[in-house]
């Protein structure tokens, strides 16, 4: 199809600055994790004049990054592992079923969706000083189990919201035909409907991983020392005296590197996943 | 729960046969197991929403009408009932915390228009350049796509850099440039709400970006090429084929770009710290802040749920617009 001359104009008056605005950042953070403390703290370099690794080194050093790490892994996996489970069920139910309930059962999850966070961060913090209180020791108050549950509540409605989405969009006649054959619901679900719905159920997972790493409103009040999270722990590279820029920006790279990957490797369910619900 | 589920269907399932096979007809459906799966499969799920969901609003609401201040916090049983105390405290636009709380609103409303309209115009403009563009467009897709993948946090502190007075990209450019000769001080003041903007639309309009690049792809390419034999050119084609065709989602994605917008938190609280300059005083950095620096756990609960209320609000009025709109057409 032919285009006209002033869109191809247009074309390129969008991507270039699109493309620059987006670039600029990331090549800072890549080229400042690069450059020794000294080069970060002057006027800004454009291109590191004194190379070095020596940042990717000490990251783990400055502050208890790697403590950071696992206690973000653990929570991110148990939120998302534990959120897809749940929501594999419930989704099939609300796909595959119409009953009584089922309807305002997706009201709910969906109206949890819009309200903001510090809505239930308030009562969950409250709810959970006092359940310490009265167990007497620390349970789910700054734990990492309490962050867990505080991660399910925009994990889990999500997940349920996309899944069911992606359960609609696979034929009925496949498991009402495995169903015919004596398969149970469970087995229906399991040997026919979950292998169709892999690419949906691997979106759904990473896109609820990605959420709960880079979640930062409840692990700012609800994690300690023992329980930080990398998103409040590289706020510690900044003390009182210095800023080590450029070890906040590796540690950002680092901390970033597996999402991005995994991000860009599903990148196709990713975004059929995501998209789904919107466009139909 | 997972354990104990494959074992029922089958002991279940006996059962209703056993019922179909009873001389007397009447069946007590009620009992079949086909009426019970379903609630079965989401029972987990509701239990689940009850005690995260459910309960903390309920908590929630209630904690608004008491008075929840420091004293109370870790022993809530005895807080005294305020009424509408709280409510009363948080919307006395006379009074200081009143004052506070409309201004950081007014200021909220702007940034969340101004996010969301540069956002979607971003996302809409670079969706339809890359429309047919051949090579490259799913590296250029890619790279758009980077900063949405990108954990919040790791985006907002690289750009924190980017905005240091001193140090920072943006002001070596600006003086590179001849723009500026002072290098200019970007987190404080007035100019922390335009840093605010240029950060969270740099998040934000990836997202518009992928869904309308989504919702192109489903316009069949025969309306367009039935336009061309009509002699329709390029833009024309734009406007009334492509955001004609388009307009239901983009009405969808508009409302989920500012009810995510208004309620932003990261961006503040990694740009600026616990305590933001007052240009970038958001509402939900403004709750968090009367909520754990004070310590008034009724306060912020009261102006949380007003908070949540205007979202509602929001939400059913584009709902009753969007009825109307799709009843005209």
């Amino acid at each position: 199809m032919r285009e006209q001359t002033s869109f191809r104009v247009f074309r390129w008056l969008v991507l270039i600055p699109l493309g620059l605005f987006t670039v600029m950042p990331l090549y800072v953070m890549v080229t400042s994790a690069l450059k020794p403390l000294r080069d970060v703290q002057g006027a800004f370099e454009w291109w590191p004049s004194n190379l070095t690794i020596s940042p990717f080194v000490d990251i783990w050093s400055t502050v208890p990054l790697a403590q950071y790490f696992v206690n973000s892994l653990i929570v991110t996996t148990a939120a998302t592992v534990f959120s897809v489970l749940i929501a594999v069920f419930a989704s099939y139910a609300l796909s595959r079923y119409t009953f009584r309930g089922g309807r305002l059962f997706s009201g709910v999850v969906l109206s949890t969706q819009m309200f903001p966070g510090v809505l239930f961060l308030l009562p969950l913090f409250l709810v959970f000083v006092n359940i310490d209180k009265s167990l007497g020791f620390t349970a789910v108050y700054q734990t990492r189990l309490g962050l867990i549950i505080t991660y399910l509540t925009f994990t889990l409605p999500f997940s349920i919201w996309m899944l069911t989405s992606y359960f609609n969009g696979i034929p009925r006649d496949l498991d009402e035909s495995a169903r015919v054959d004596g398969a149970s619901a469970i087995g229906a679900l399991i040997r026919i409907v979950l292998p169709s719905a892999r690419p949906g159920v691997i979106a759904v997972a990473v896109y609820a991983f990605m959420t709960a790493w880079g979640e930062i409103l409840f692990a700012s009040q609800l994690t300690d020392s023992a329980s930080r999270t990398l998103s409040i722990g590289l706020q510690s590279y900044a003390t009182e005296t210095n800023v080590y820029w450029n070890q906040v920006m590796a540690a950002a790279l680092v901390v970033s590197a597996p999402i991005v990957a995994g991000f860009l490797l599903l990148q196709r369910y990713l975004v059929a996943g995501l998209t789904a619900g919107a466009v139909k | 729960m997972s354990v104990t589920l494959p074992q029922r269907p089958a002991r279940q399932l006996r059962l209703g046969r056993s019922q179909r096979k009873a001389p007397v007809p009447a069946p007590r459906k009620w009992l079949t197991w086909r009426r019970w799966t379903p609630y079965l499969l989401i029972l987990p799920a509701i239990v689940l929403e009850l005690l995260i969901h459910v309960i903390p609003m309920v908590v929630g609401i209630w904690m608004s009408f008491v008075e929840l201040t420091q004293f109370f916090i870790a022993n809530w049983g005895e807080a005294p009932f305020a009424g509408l105390g709280n409510y009363r405290v948080a919307l006395d636009f006379s009074g200081a915390l009143g004052e506070q709380l409309l201004r950081s609103f007014g200021l909220t409303l702007g940034f969340t228009l101004l996010v969301v309209g540069i956002s979607f115009a971003f996302g809409m403009s670079a969706a339809l350049a890359l429309q047919r563009f051949g090579r490259g467009r799913g590296l250029l897709r890619t790279l758009f796509l980077v900063p949405y993948a990108l954990p919040a946090y790791a985006g907002i502190v690289t750009w924190k850099f980017v905005l240091q007075r001193d140090n920072g990209l943006l002001n070596e450019l600006l003086t590179a440039l001849h723009i500026t000769g002072e290098p200019t001080f970007w987190l404080i003041g007035n100019n922390a709400f335009v840093s605010l903007v240029i950060v969270s639309v740099w998040q934000q309009w990836p997202f518009a970006f992928l869904m309308t690049m989504a919702g192109m792809q489903v316009i069949p390419e025969d309306v367009y090429e039935a336009s061309a034999i009509d002699g329709a050119g390029t833009w024309q084609q734009i406007r009334y084929i492509t955001l004609g065709m388009m307009r239901p989602m983009n009405a969808t994605l508009l409302l989920l770009l500012f009810l995510w917008t208004f309620r932003e938190f990261n961006t503040p609280f990694v740009l600026f710290g616990a305590t933001p300059p007052e240009s970038a005083n958001l509402m939900t950095m403004h709750i968090y802040n009367s909520s754990f620096i004070t310590w008034n756990f009724g306060l912020g609960s009261a102006m949380s749920v007003l908070l949540m209320l205007f979202l509602i609000l929001v939400a059913g009025l584009w709902a009753l617009w969007n009825r109307k709109v799709n009843r005209d057409a």
